[in-house]
């Protein structure tokens, strides 16, 4: 069997990340995946998807982005050979095709029992990601078997869906971008939208990804939040990589129709929430509110930049679509873009709440020696993005040196 | 965000309760369980009353200090006794009611005093529907419109910001946007 002090369950962004926290402090650590590095990365994107956050956002741990295009948005597959050459030079035990099966206590840490055998581990870090399983509403179970399912993780290309209309369910990041690529495709395009986030790409000239930065929002922590909880759950902002808005009146000005959330499906027909207007004027105030916080940066910083060019308000239909006929209807396909939730189910370990939910305080888990990274607002709001796990990374990696200590000195 | 509650405001709300009772109900689900209850008796024509008791909550029968009855009946153009409001009328009353609980909520939750607040509430309908002259016509609102006219210590974003936020956590307006299963069955 083989012994570490520390094992990572999972090599994309986060794990790699704490692989080189973990080597800075001479930790003895292995890394494990599935599949190959940046696996998700590989297996579960579509084809045209671009990073959502610029490239010059998008550097890992002690590796700031170094290539001639800063402001661009790689593609996934890029963003695969960024980490393969992250891996190369800072991980040198990364074991491929090694899915852990189960993860259980011991006397002195962890058993973890993969496809390369078993590992006898002190610590373990949980790295595999936020978004390992498609949610989908309970709504899918009535859907008419004449209609096309997919979600946003098995979607690659147009080209994978039957002729005729689609609707798409979510309007989140992938959901926006699911909807303009389908509809500049030729499909008649129905998006039913909930509460969602909107932001410009660019405002007063710069990506916004560089309003969130300068502004301190990224680093706003866990416990700046009065509704941690609520953060956790917030929705992908309605962005996409290039210099396309996507936001609900992008979308409608390419022939998109929007509705509101998917309700339930009944008798054959979709029905859809009457309450979008509300949460379109919901987004429409805290998008402002943050453009209102990038003004005050501007004026107090007193940087020259571009007058404000905010976003007209949402505009919807006057009267809106509750209900459409799913069954021989004009609608041939359903995407999910309902969101995604992390699969933990490898943990036989007693770290959950009575909702099967993973209890951690920014990622340290209640049973000492484990560790989760990638999930949403993990110790900052920037935890979600690339860039967020470089720092998570490092704060855990102190905190596992401390625990190996403290064991070793008891 | 943070939460902020200036000890000068003050709506009526007691916030510090609400707040305590957040807290234990995320503890304990079940408590989290309610079922409200109404009972209704016909009386004659259109005219029946209601009557509000007892509810379930907290794990177990909650009964209240007072008895309420709510009449219902419809105005005589349409030849009844217009001995009390119209089942519908009920329902825009409950969604404003609902709506006009959260404004006072949430102001007091983020420190915003209010002076007044009215809210105008308009439902349309066309009776070729319940009437069974159009197949095509829904029997219920085909739109509902609620006005506010809110006085108060906040800037009109924040005001705007509360309307939203009262909609966002309000249970008629959730009833009425959403369709719900709904069981009749007869003893």
């Amino acid at each position: 069997m083989k012994m570490t002090d520390t094992t990572i369950i999972g090599a994309g962004q986060s794990g790699l990340s704490m692989s080189h926290a973990l080597s800075q402090r001479s930790i003895d650590h292995l890394v494990l995946d599935r599949g190959e590095i940046g696996n998700s990365w590989r297996t579960q994107r579509w084809d045209s998807l671009r990073m959502l956050t610029p490239n010059w956002a998008n550097g890992l741990a002690g590796a700031p982005y170094s290539g001639s295009d800063p402001d661009g948005y790689m593609t996934a597959s890029e963003f695969v050979l960024q980490l393969e050459a992250y891996a190369s030079r800072n991980t040198s035990q990364v074991l491929r095709r090694s899915a852990v099966h189960k993860v259980t206590h011991t006397n002195g840490g962890f058993l973890v029992e993969s496809e390369s055998g078993s590992i006898s581990s002190r610590t373990v870090v949980i790295a595999t990601g936020a978004t390992a399983c498609s949610s989908i509403p309970g709504a899918a179970n009535y859907l008419p078997s004449s209609v096309f399912q997919i979600t946003p993780d098995r979607y690659r290309r147009p080209s994978d869906l039957p002729p005729g209309g689609v609707l798409v369910v979510g309007a989140s990041a992938s959901g926006v971008q699911l909807a303009r690529e389908l509809r500049l495709a030729g499909h008649d395009v129905i998006l039913a939208a909930g509460s969602h986030v909107r932001l410009p790409r660019r405002y007063r000239g710069m990506d916004i990804e560089h309003w969130l930065e300068v502004t301190g929002t990224l680093d706003q922590t866990s416990h700046d939040i009065f509704e941690q909880n609520r953060a956790r759950k917030l929705v992908s902002a309605q962005l996409m990589g290039g210099t396309e808005n996507v936001d609900l009146n992008a979308l409608q000005s390419l022939g998109i129709s929007v509705v509101g959330r998917l309700a339930d499906i009944r008798d054959g027909n979709a029905l859809f929430s009457g309450g979008l207007a509300n949460l379109a004027a919901s987004a429409d105030l805290k998008m402002h509110r943050f453009l209102d916080l990038v003004d005050g940066w501007i004026a107090e910083n007193d940087v020259e930049m571009p007058q404000p060019d905010r976003p007209g308000e949402t505009s919807l239909p006057i009267v809106p679509t509750l209900s459409l006929p799913l069954d021989n209807g004009p609608i041939r396909t359903v995407v999910w873009a309902t969101g995604f939730v992390p699969d933990f189910s490898f943990l036989d370990l007693p770290v959950f709440n009575r909702r099967g939910r993973l209890i951690h305080d920014g990622g340290v888990c209640q049973l000492p020696g484990l560790y989760v990274l990638g999930l949403p607002f993990l110790r900052r709001r920037r935890s979600s993005q690339i860039s967020g796990a470089a720092h998570d990374a490092a704060e855990l990696a102190q905190h596992i040196e401390t625990h190996l200590r403290t064991r070793t000195a008891a | 965000m943070t939460q902020q509650t200036s000890n000068h405001v003050d709506n009526g709300v007691d916030l510090p309760a609400i707040l305590e009772a957040r807290t234990a109900l995320e503890a304990t689900p079940e408590a989290a369980q309610f079922t409200w209850r109404a009972s209704c008796e016909w009386i004659e024509g259109v005219h029946s009353r209601s009557t509000i008791e007892g509810f379930y909550g907290l794990g177990e029968e909650q009964s209240r200090s007072q008895t309420f009855t709510l009449d219902a009946d419809h105005p005589p153009q349409f030849a009844a006794t217009d001995d009390g409001a119209t089942p519908v009328e009920i329902v825009l009353c409950g969604l404003a009611s609902c709506l006009a609980a959260g404004i006072a909520t949430v102001a007091q939750n983020r420190g915003i005093q209010l002076h007044s607040v009215k809210a105008y509430v308009e439902g349309d309908m066309d009776l070729s529907g319940i009437l069974g002259i159009d197949a095509d016509v829904r029997n219920g609102f085909d739109s509902i419109r609620v006005s506010f006219k809110i006085e108060a210590d906040a800037s009109p974003d924040e005001i705007a910001a509360l309307v939203a936020q009262s909609q966002k956590r309000s249970a008629v307006f959730d009833i009425i946007t959403n369709p719900s299963a709904v069981h009749v069955t007869v003893e």
